[in-house]
């Protein structure tokens, strides 16, 4: 049997059963991690010994009968944009680089709760601004189907960690479509749910409206388990909703017969890759063979969605940012002549060009002279777009598209150019304009073998739907996992343990 | 000068609300504790924390916006102020800009020349900042979070002032008014009630306001006028040399008597405002304002119409006693265990006033209980102790808070009836002073009061006067 090889589902029945031990898993995760990571970097830190003392523990209390959650035991990983009590929490920025939180993020204790091992925390996009993981002050993660090529981002080391079994799930955050996007490129299953599902207290916040935090899985049957474990109403996060709708799994149905899919004229146009559009074509067309009504329509405003996006996250962002100023924790400049000085030098040495980039974007848009042309322009925008969704939802239960133009770039192609990379985030910002719940399900493959996602997009809480079209879509195909040629042999991997064992971070 | 001028005056005034916990979080707001010890995530600022809202901040600013006459935006927003400065540890101030939640109000002020309204342009909510300070000795500068979070009210006025006595008058009544609610002690030296003074002078007659600076640093209602008249003398100065004003942020230091310019209009700061995306608008539906305006208690006016209606105090007592919510509370509660009224305003108005006096203390500061000065006002009442040993009696409840019958008791203050005792005590004076004795006996009444007098000097005081007089008569008689 081999462990890596199961769904978090499949081995949580497993530790269930006692056919695996939790430090079994743990211990075989930690040696895929040790192989990989020198080639595909998708974490920035690994808890190899806070995971093996977790797993004793889990293991205790899953004997004991007090843990018997259908995911106890199963080690995960989780982006370094959420705060772990203990563990270093960067962001994947040089300014965070020592900062260790005295409190865990909501989602993650309620995972931790339930039973879930933490591996470490994955590489990202620097504080969730990029499209690639390229923006990482600790090095890009490669994607483990290419490593010549980038897994996407901002979850970009959530994705690939999964993708190269280096955890079972873990945890992303999208502000713009940093989950569905990687989800996409690195061939997994990823879900953003609805605006207020699943709590913020703990996730460093990035966009604030339009964070949220959503699961990373092998497929929807584990996504829809772990955002189940994760969603609440949290007390301690103002915009956290209260529902009543939590039994994700309720949804795993193959039926969906009579279900109205609509596929956006809009999102099939100029500068989509025609793979990429064949093959989420096709995958509309084995809904429909499964009694779903599939048609297009407009959708409208597309166009408008990234200015929208990028004036809104870039105005929150700048305001948000500002607290990284060497004064309470992380990063502060060596030298410096006074407070001005110690700001200035702190920020500019602490923080990446993609980030200054849009905190000077965001300080633009709010400027007084330009706040009502640029960010409540932008406010109005987002509005109108949450309309068109709002006059779409009352003809189709859910809209399927690509979750982006093309399959993932190559390293080092996407910087140069920071326009054509927001440009990639056409499909995927305005469902977080709008609040809406998306989901990333993978549909096939390019012809340089790189995978395709399949985005649905749902009306606000109807994350359900979303699940049994993608559990559907998912019964007509077989989970694919990378070839991973990267995979390094016997007695390089034993010269990494070594390294390893000592300080435990990547 | 040859020509007149007329100052325009408008206030913005911070008041820090009295909740239990801070405005976001559940910290302690209390003053004083070890430096960031009332302190957690939120408050300082830690990556991934949010803010929650305090409703009882809604309530409070709700209850003073109503007694100001306010319009409630119901539905209202915080919007963030950005602005670097390491008391903040956010780097932003979660305030109310473009939705604050009153609106066009006013409160009355009484004036030389009568009644007057001072409009309230608007109420918003806001938080404290934390506190620097700088250790010149280490050269070195630390931060103390503890203040960070506390909720603040800021109290904008209309610019509808023109006199340093009618800012005195605004900022009393706002005092008062606040007191009276429980939203806050108003405590200028705390700093618990801090203003700023807009001001701008203008010749009278002119239609346009001139140009107006804002002055800071004003800790007492001594340095608001001193500072008012400072400010206006120099604005006439430059107009008169043919200066420009120039509009500008002035600190004030009430030790040297002036103010110096901090920042200009030019370096005027852009706190790029945009509504806090953590928090969602506040809602305030009619059946609130309603639950908040029940409960709003009696303000000063009512309090000073009652205290002459029902207690048939003179306006003058009853203006006193009113004037700060904590003596008229104290008037109140011990007049409703001991009743007479007039007896309990009579040791407020003369004997505590004076103690204040004495010891440079506000009526805020009186630490009596209730039950102790009613105890004072019983025992003086049923003859227990006399006048002039119930004032020492007073002093000892006021400024120790001593539970006056057991302090009488230990001191052995009663009053002396014992007939025999005091005869003895005056027989043994009329023996030494047979002078006294001749000249009663010549028909001189004086003399009596003499006997009298050293009777009550030998008997510390303590003695019954009544009985003294009736049995030094009767002594003198019998010789």
């Amino acid at each position: 049997m081999k462990i890596l090889e199961l769904t978090a589902l499949e081995l949580g029945r497993k530790i269930k059963k006692r056919e695996i031990g939790v430090a079994e898993a743990t211990k075989a995760a930690l040696a895929q991690i040790r192989a990989l990571e020198p080639e595909l970097n998708c974490y920035v830190t690994v808890g190899e010994e806070q995971a093996l003392i977790q797993a004793e523990q889990v293991q205790r209390k899953i004997d004991k009968g007090e843990l018997a959650g259908p995911l106890a035991g199963v080690p995960a990983a989780i982006k370094d944009n959420m705060c772990l009590e203990g563990m270093a929490t960067t962001c994947s920025s040089k300014i965070l680089e020592n900062f260790v939180p005295s409190y865990t993020a909501e989602a993650v204790k309620r995972m931790m709760d339930q039973g879930a091992v933490i591996l470490g925390k994955t590489n990202m996009d620097e504080f969730a601004m990029g499209s690639t993981t390229e923006t990482s002050a600790f090095g890009e993660t490669k994607n483990p189907w290419n490593p010549a090529h980038v897994p996407g981002g901002s979850s970009g080391g959530s994705c690939a960690a999964v993708a190269a079994r280096e955890c079972f799930y873990a945890l992303g955050s999208d502000t713009g479509g940093s989950i569905r996007q990687p989800s996409s490129f690195c061939g997994v299953t990823g879900i953003k749910p609805t605006y207020g599902t699943v709590s913020r207290y703990g996730l460093v916040a990035y966009g604030s409206s339009l964070d949220q935090i959503g699961p990373v899985g092998k497929n929807v049957k584990d996504c829809a388990a772990v955002l189940e474990m994760i969603s609440s109403y949290d007390k301690k996060d103002s915009t956290s909703i209260q529902r009543e709708d939590w039994d994700f799994t309720s949804a795993l149905t193959e039926d969906i017969k009579g279900m109205r899919i609509g596929i956006p004229k809009d999102y099939f146009g100029p500068g989509l890759d025609s793979q990429v559009r064949d093959a989420v074509l096709m995958a509309a067309k084995v809904l429909e063979e499964k009694g779903a009504l599939v048609e297009e329509f407009d959708l409208s405003l597309v166009e408008y969605a990234i200015p929208a996006y990028y004036v809104i996250a870039s105005a929150e962002a700048s305001s948000n940012l500002s607290r990284f100023d060497g004064i309470k924790y992380g990063y502060r400049a060596k030298e410096y002549e006074g407070l001005h000085s110690m700001y200035k030098k702190s920020r500019s040495e602490g923080f990446g060009p993609e980030v200054k980039r849009r905190i000077m974007l965001g300080s633009f848009v709010l400027s007084s002279g330009y706040y009502d042309a640029y960010y409540l322009k932008a406010l109005k925008t987002k509005a109108l777009i949450k309309k068109a969704f709002d006059r779409a939802f009352e003809k189709y239960d859910v809209i399927l598209g690509p979750a982006a133009p093309s399959t993932a770039p190559r390293l080092g192609e996407s910087l140069n150019d920071p326009l054509k990379m927001y440009l990639g985030d056409i499909y995927t910002v305005s469902v977080n304009l709008a609040g809406l719940p998306g989901m990333t399900v993978p549909c096939g493959k390019d012809k340089k073998g790189l995978p395709i996602g399949l985005q649905l997009i749902g009306n606000c809480f109807q994350e359900k739907k979303l699940i049994r079209v993608g559990y559907a879509y998912e019964q007509s195909r077989s989970y694919e996992e990378p070839e991973l040629a990267v995979r390094v042999s016997e007695s390089q991997k034993e010269e990494h343990e070594g390294e390893r064992s000592a300080g435990g971070e990547v | 000068m040859s020509k007149q001028y007329e100052t325009v005056i408008g206030l913005e005034v911070h008041v820090e609300l009295a909740t239990k916990t801070k405005i976001f979080c559940g910290c302690s707001t209390e003053f004083g504790g070890a430096p960031n010890t009332h302190t957690c995530p939120v408050c300082t600022g830690m990556p991934g924390s949010l803010p929650v809202l305090n409703r009882q901040v809604v309530e409070y600013a709700l209850a003073v916006g109503l007694a100001a006459n306010c319009e409630i935006h119901q539905y209202c927003k915080f919007d963030r102020k950005n602005y670097f400065y390491p008391d903040n540890p956010q780097n932003y101030q979660i305030s109310q800009l473009y939705l604050p939640i009153c609106h066009d109000g006013w409160v009355e002020i009484e004036t030389a020349a009568g009644n007057k309204r001072i409009g309230i342009h608007e109420i918003h909510m806001e938080e404290d900042a934390g506190k620097l300070i700088h250790d010149e000795w280490e050269d070195c500068s630390l931060v103390d979070y503890n203040r960070s979070g506390v909720p603040l009210i800021e109290i904008v006025s209309e610019p509808d002032m023109r006199s340093a006595d009618e800012v005195i008058a605004y900022l009393e009544k706002l005092r008062m008014m606040i007191q009276y609610l429980g939203a806050s002690d108003c405590k200028l030296q705390e700093g618990s009630m801090r203003a700023d003074v807009n001001l701008s002078v203008r010749e009278v007659g002119a239609k346009e306001f001139g140009t107006r600076t804002e002055m800071k640093n004003l800790n007492s209602f001594k340095a608001i006028a001193r500072a008012i008249e400072g400010e206006k003398n120099r604005q006439i100065e430059l107009l008169e040399d043919g200066k420009k004003v120039v509009q500008e942020t002035r600190r004030w230091d009430d030790n040297k008597e002036s103010s110096h310019a901090m920042r200009s209009k030019e370096d005027a700061k852009d706190y790029r405002y945009f509504p806090d995306p953590d928090l969602p608008p506040v809602v305030i539906d009619d059946a609130w304002i309603a639950r908040v305006r029940e409960r709003q208690p009696e303000l000063q006016t009512e309090k000073l119409a009652r205290y002459q209606k029902e207690y048939g105090l003179p306006r003058y007592d009853a203006h006193i006693l009113t004037s700060s919510k904590h003596l008229a509370d104290l008037f109140e509660e011990t007049v409703k265990l001991c009743g007479q009224p007039k007896e309990v305003s009579n040791w407020l108005m003369t004997d505590a006033m004076r103690l204040l006096k004495e010891k440079g203390q506000e009526p805020e500061q009186i630490s009596m209980d209730p039950r102790h000065l009613a105890d004072l006002v019983k025992m003086v009442g049923e003859n227990v102790i006399n006048r002039t040993i119930a004032r020492d009696v007073f002093e000892a409840v006021f400024t120790e808070n001593v539970n006056p019958k057991e302090y009488v008791e230990s001191k052995g203050l009663t009053v002396v009836r014992d007939e025999g005792a005091l005869q003895s005590v005056i027989e043994e004076i009329l023996e030494k002073n047979p002078q006294s004795v001749a000249d009663y006996k010549a028909g001189k009444q004086k003399a009596m009061g003499f006997v009298v007098g050293q009777t009550m000097r030998a008997m510390k005081g303590k003695a019954d006067p009544a009985v003294v007089n009736q049995l030094v008569k009767e002594l003198l008689e019998q010789r």
